[in-house]
C-alpha cells in the first residue's frame, strides 16, 4: 500500500463519486475497494474510527476522511493537473461556500423524498427544488460553477444526478421540468469521461432505493 | 488595504471563531453587532442564502459560513498560518474542523429545548466530547495545532467556553474534568492564550443572556 492510493467506497454513494471524479480528473491510478456497509470491514473501522463511513481515501497507508476534504487533498497533492479549486482566495471562498451548501442541503432533502409520503414528501420535494434553484442561480450563464473550467462545486454536486431518477420516481415529479438549466449543466458534465465513469447507473440506484424502502419498512 | 467588516452576534461561537482569527493575524476590522431577532437589510443583502452571522465583508464582497471565512482569512493574510503546511496534516485538521461544525450544535440546542429532546442533545454532546478525547487530542500536545493554536483549536471554541455556561444554565452535565483529562488540559491551555482571552465573550454576560433565554423557552412551553 506504500505510495499507493486506495479508495474504500460504496458504489451508490454520491460522496464516494466525488472522490472518484477527482481521482479520474487527475489521472491517478488507485485501487477501488467496495465496502459492505451492513458488515463493515476491519480496515474501514480502523481507517475511519470516528464516523465509520465511506468514502475513505488511503494514501501512503494514511487515511483521509470526509469527501470534500479528500477532494481538496487530491487537488493539493496532484496540483499540476486539472486544478479543481481556483487560485484567487475570494473565488476559493465562493467555491467552498457552495460545496458546503450542497453538503448541508442536498442529501437530507433528497433522502426525505424517498423516505416519506404525503405532506412530508411534498414539503421535501419543495425544499429540494428550492435548493436546486438556488444552485441554478449561482451557476448563472456559466458552463460550470465558478465560471472557469470544471471544478470543485461541479465535483461536489454532479454525483447527486444519478439519484435524481430515484427521487423523481418516488416523488412523482420531474426535476428537469423545474430546473432545466441545471440539467443542461449535468449533461455537459456527463460528457466528461471522469464524470460518466464515476456516476452509478440511475436505474440501479432506483432499484437500490426500492430495496432500502423495503428494508426500512417504507411503502 | 481594503476595509474589513464583520457582521456578527457577540453571543455566537461561530462569530467568536472569526474574531479569534482576525485578532491572531492582527487584522483591523469594523465590527457590526446584528440583532438576530430583527436582521438588518445589510445582513440579508450580504448573506441572502442563509441569512446568518458571521459574515465577513472585505473590499465590499461578502464571505459567509465561519469555516469558509477562516480559510479565506488564512489565505488572504498568510502570515501566522492557521493550518499546517503539509497536505496530509492539513487534511487531518480540516477533518476536525468539519467535525466541530457538524457536532457541536447540541451545545447550543441544550438550552433551547426541554425533556426528551434535551436529553438526546446532552447525549450527543457527551459522545462528541468522548470522540475528541479519544481521537482528536494527542497526549502531551498542548493544542490541536501542537505548541501553537491553529484553526482547529479556534473551531472548537464552543466546547472551551460555551459548554460550561450552557451546563450551568440547564443543570445538565456533559463534561467532567476527570473523565476527559486531555480535553480538560486543552480547555485550560486554550483559554490562557492572550488573544483568545480577549476574544471570548464575558462569562457573566453570557450567563445572564442564556438564563434569560432559557426562562423564555420554559415559559412558552408551560403556557
Amino acid at each position: 500500500m506504500e505510495g499507493g492510493v486506495v479508495l474504500l467506497d460504496f458504489w451508490a454513494s454520491m460522496f464516494g463519486m466525488r472522490v472518484r471524479i477527482a481521482l479520474a480528473e487527475k489521472e491517478i491510478k488507485y485501487e477501488y475497494r467496495e465496502q459492505d456497509l451492513r458488515n463493515k470491514s476491519d480496515l474501514l473501522l480502523q481507517m475511519n474510527p470516528v464516523h465509520k463511513k465511506i468514502p475513505v481515501l488511503i494514501h501512503n497507508g494514511k487515511p483521509i476522511c470526509e469527501s470534500l476534504v479528500q477532494v481538496q487533498y487530491i487537488d493539493e497533492v496532484w496540483h499540476d493537473k486539472a486544478p479543481l479549486l481556483p487560485a484567487d482566495p475570494y473565488k476559493r471562498a465562493t467555491a467552498r461556500f457552495w460545496a458546503d451548501f450542497v453538503d448541508k442541503k442536498m442529501y437530507d432533502s433528497g433522502s426525505k423524498i424517498w423516505k416519506t409520503k404525503g405532506e412530508e414528501q411534498e414539503a421535501a420535494k419543495k425544499e429540494f427544488i428550492e435548493n436546486l434553484k438556488l444552485l441554478e442561480g449561482e451557476l448563472g450563464d456559466n458552463l460550470y460553477f465558478g465560471g472557469e473550467g470544471f471544478g470543485y462545486v461541479d465535483v461536489a454536486l454532479v454525483p447527486f444526478y444519478c439519484w435524481f431518477y430515484a427521487y423523481e420516481q418516488c416523488g412523482g415529479f420531474s426535476i428537469e421540468a423545474e430546473c432545466p438549466k441545471l440539467i443542461a449543466w449535468v449533461k455537459r458534465c456527463m460528457q466528461k469521461e471522469s464524470v460518466a465513469k464515476s456516476l452509478a447507473d440511475p436505474e440501479k440506484v432506483y432499484e437500490f432505493v426500492l430495496h432500502l424502502k423495503k428494508a426500512y419498512g417504507i411503502e | 488595504m481594503a476595509a474589513v467588516k464583520l457582521l456578527g452576534a457577540w453571543v455566537s461561537p461561530y462569530n467568536c471563531r472569526v474574531i479569534c482569527a482576525l485578532k491572531l493575524k492582527g487584522i483591523a476590522y469594523e465590527y457590526m453587532e446584528e440583532d438576530l431577532l430583527n436582521k438588518s437589510p445589510l445582513l440579508l443583502q450580504y448573506n441572502p442564502v442563509h441569512k446568518k452571522i458571521p459574515v465577513l465583508v472585505h473590499g465590499g464582497r461578502s464571505i459567509c459560513e465561519s469555516a469558509v471565512i477562516l480559510r479565506y482569512i488564512d489565505e488572504t493574510w498568510p502570515e501566522n498560518p492557521l493550518l499546517p503546511a503539509d497536505p496530509y496534516e492539513r487534511a487531518v485538521a480540516l477533518f476536525w474542523i468539519k467535525f466541530a461544525d457538524d457536532t457541536t450544535f447540541p451545545i447550543a440546542m441544550m438550552y433551547l429545548i426541554t425533556g426528551e429532546e434535551q436529553k438526546k442533545a446532552a447525549k450527543e454532546c457527551s459522545e462528541m466530547l468522548e470522540t475528541i478525547e479519544e481521537h482528536g487530542l494527542v497526549e502531551g500536545k498542548k493544542f490541536f495545532g501542537g505548541d501553537e493554536i491553529n484553526m482547529v483549536d479556534i473551531a472548537f471554541c464552543s466546547v472551551a467556553h460555551w459548554l460550561g455556561v450552557i451546563e450551568e444554565v440547564t443543570g445538565l452535565k456533559a463534561f467532567e474534568p476527570h473523565k476527559f483529562p486531555k480535553l480538560n488540559s486543552w480547555i485550560l491551555n486554550f483559554k490562557s492564550v492572550p488573544v483568545i482571552k480577549e476574544s471570548l465573550p464575558d462569562i457573566e454576560t453570557m450567563l445572564a443572556f442564556f438564563k434569560g433565554r432559557r426562562e423564555m423557552v420554559l415559559a412558552s412551553k408551560s403556557s
